[in-house]
């Protein structure tokens, strides 16, 4: 379904992704894992094409998106729902308005139509009753539920996921990991979730991926993963911090330069 | 030396960047205004009559109260002035030609760059930290088609009409003023404003008013779309929409006088 090849990209100077090369098979679920600042989240907003490469190829269906104009995509970006890590509900609307707005937005039906969809988007997250909720009313976990139902409002082939339970308490995010479940039941989407949640990874994933430094360290099945022993994937799945490495000089020097 | 030379490079550089992102910002937001809907993709035309009423019609209080408050200090300066020459009969033109030409339009942008362009930046700004803007993007609608044009548009619209509200607060101030300290009637005002002013002096204000409130809503929206760094950075970001705003109104009214007053 999406084949990501040979991807760089910078921030600036700084190089954020190194010669990443990531299959995404069709009703897969994908977890992508990694400590902070591996460049997880930087790969998906590439998928999505909210960021540029600097080289390397995105193939969706076997069609690099890279080089596709912003109308050409938009038309791809239509059968992919995002969850982003704050939900990005839009304050100004209702819960009903955030899930209904692509359906009014991109598509001719008829509001009435558009209100039963709506209701099914939102039972289906299990938040039936508060269609005329403000974001600023709900909590974390209801405001990723909206979130999610608005990713589904255009039935998308693949659904991406940035860091579900990021901000959630273990019980929330367990509700959260069960919806990524149901849904890779019910509708064998293509899911691909970035998380460094490993209880959650474990329990929603066909396949894993472990990043390092803007590197794919380790990729293959969650048993495969498990018994990975990369000393970086280890370190990470056992949870073990990074040692002190004191280099005197280095010290020296940041206490003492302007 | 190399450090002045470092510093000027970088603050060039800067400003160019600065100027070729309000530049895309612009050409998208004038596709989407003015070509696209020949294209079959309309404007939004409820979110631009949502922001005329914010933008425009909330600000009608404000802009007409210190409008009023500006007819009478120039008025008051203008009677301070003219009576040494005996030349009072002179105050009412002195207002109304001022306010139409230069005061109108200039106070009521800044007003307006001030309550809007400010509003702008921290929606936008707030939206962009969100990952709000993300999210339009991410399901393929345009930032620039719903968030930009509305408030275009509406600032298109509703400026002409602060200004000659504007126009006619100050007039008025001027009056009350005349009326109570050079002994002349509303009538009298009336038509000594009337034979003072020619459509010209109107016409060229609302020029201005238009220009004026397409510099507030671009510098806004591009300041609000660059923000980066949480509440820190919306907050720079609104007090440089001011600020810019201002300058740039400024810079716009020295060039518009200059050619209304070469072209006659």
């Amino acid at each position: 379904m999406i084949r990501v090849e040979d991807l760089v990209t910078h921030y600036g100077e700084r190089r954020i992704l190194n010669h990443v090369n990531l299959d995404f098979p069709a009703g897969e679920t994908m977890v992508i894992l990694g400590g902070s600042g591996t460049g997880k989240s930087t790969l998906l907003r590439h998928i999505i094409r909210l960021e540029r490469p600097t080289s390397g190829k995105i193939l969706f269906k076997n069609q690099d998106i890279c080089p596709m104009s912003e109308e050409q995509f938009n038309q791809i970006r239509r059968k992919i729902g995002m969850l982003f890590q704050g939900a990005a509900l839009f304050n100004s609307m209702s819960i009903e308005e955030n899930v209904a707005l692509p359906l009014r937005e991109l598509t001719q039906l008829e509001d009435s139509t558009i209100r039963i969809m709506t209701r099914i988007k939102l039972d289906l997250v299990g938040l039936n009753g508060f269609e005329n909720y403000m974001p600023s009313q709900l909590s974390g976990g209801m405001k990723k539920r909206a979130g999610l139902a608005r990713a589904l409002a255009m039935d998308p082939e693949i659904l991406l996921f940035d860091e579900p339970s990021a901000g959630l308490d273990p019980i929330t995010a367990a509700g959260i990991d069960s919806l990524i479940l149901k849904l890779k039941l019910a509708f064998r989407m293509t899911i691909i979730v970035v998380t460094h949640e490993l209880a959650s990874a474990f329990m929603i994933a066909d396949r894993m991926t472990v990043m390092d430094r803007g590197e794919v360290i380790a990729t293959g099945t969650p048993e495969e993963i498990r018994h990975n022993q990369q000393p970086r994937v280890l370190q990470f799945m056992n949870r073990i911090p990074d040692g002190e490495q004191v280099d005197a000089q280095k010290y020296l020097r940041s206490l003492t330069e302007n | 030396m190399t450090g002045v030379l470092a510093f000027l490079g970088r603050n060039t550089l800067g400003f160019l960047r600065y100027v070729s992102g309000l530049y895309d910002l612009s050409a998208k937001a004038a596709y989407w205004a003015f070509v696209a809907p020949f294209k079959g993709r309309p404007v939004k035309w409820g979110n631009a009559i949502h922001q005329m009423v914010l933008a425009g019609v909330d600000s009608i209080p404000i802009v007409s109260t210190i409008s009023l408050f500006l007819g009478i200090v120039l008025g008051l300066q203008g009677a301070y002035q003219l009576a040494k020459f005996g030349a009072t009969y002179f105050v009412t033109a002195l207002v109304g030609v001022s306010m139409t030409r230069e005061l109108g339009p200039l106070m009521t942008a800044i007003i307006i760059a001030g309550r809007s362009g400010s509003a702008f930046a921290a929606e936008l700004g707030t939206m962009k930290v969100s990952e709000e803007i993300d999210a339009l993007e991410a399901m393929g609608l345009d930032s620039v088609r719903y968030l930009v044009v509305p408030k275009y548009l509406a600032m298109l619209v509703m400026m002409p009409c602060l200004t000659l509200i504007s126009d006619l607060s100050g007039i008025l101030g001027g009056t009350a003023f005349e009326m109570a300290q050079l002994d002349k009637t509303f009538a009298m005002c009336l038509s000594a404003t009337r034979d003072a002013l020619v459509m010209r002096d109107i016409t060229t204000g609302l020029i201005k008013s238009m220009v004026f409130g397409l510099i507030i809503t671009k510098i806004g929206c591009y300041e609000g779309f660059s923000v980066k760094g949480g509440a820190e950075g919306v907050g720079t970001a609104t007090t440089s929409s001011v600020v810019i705003s201002i300058f740039l109104i400024i810079l716009a009214d020295v060039i518009f006088t200059a050619i209304f007053y070469f072209t006659g």
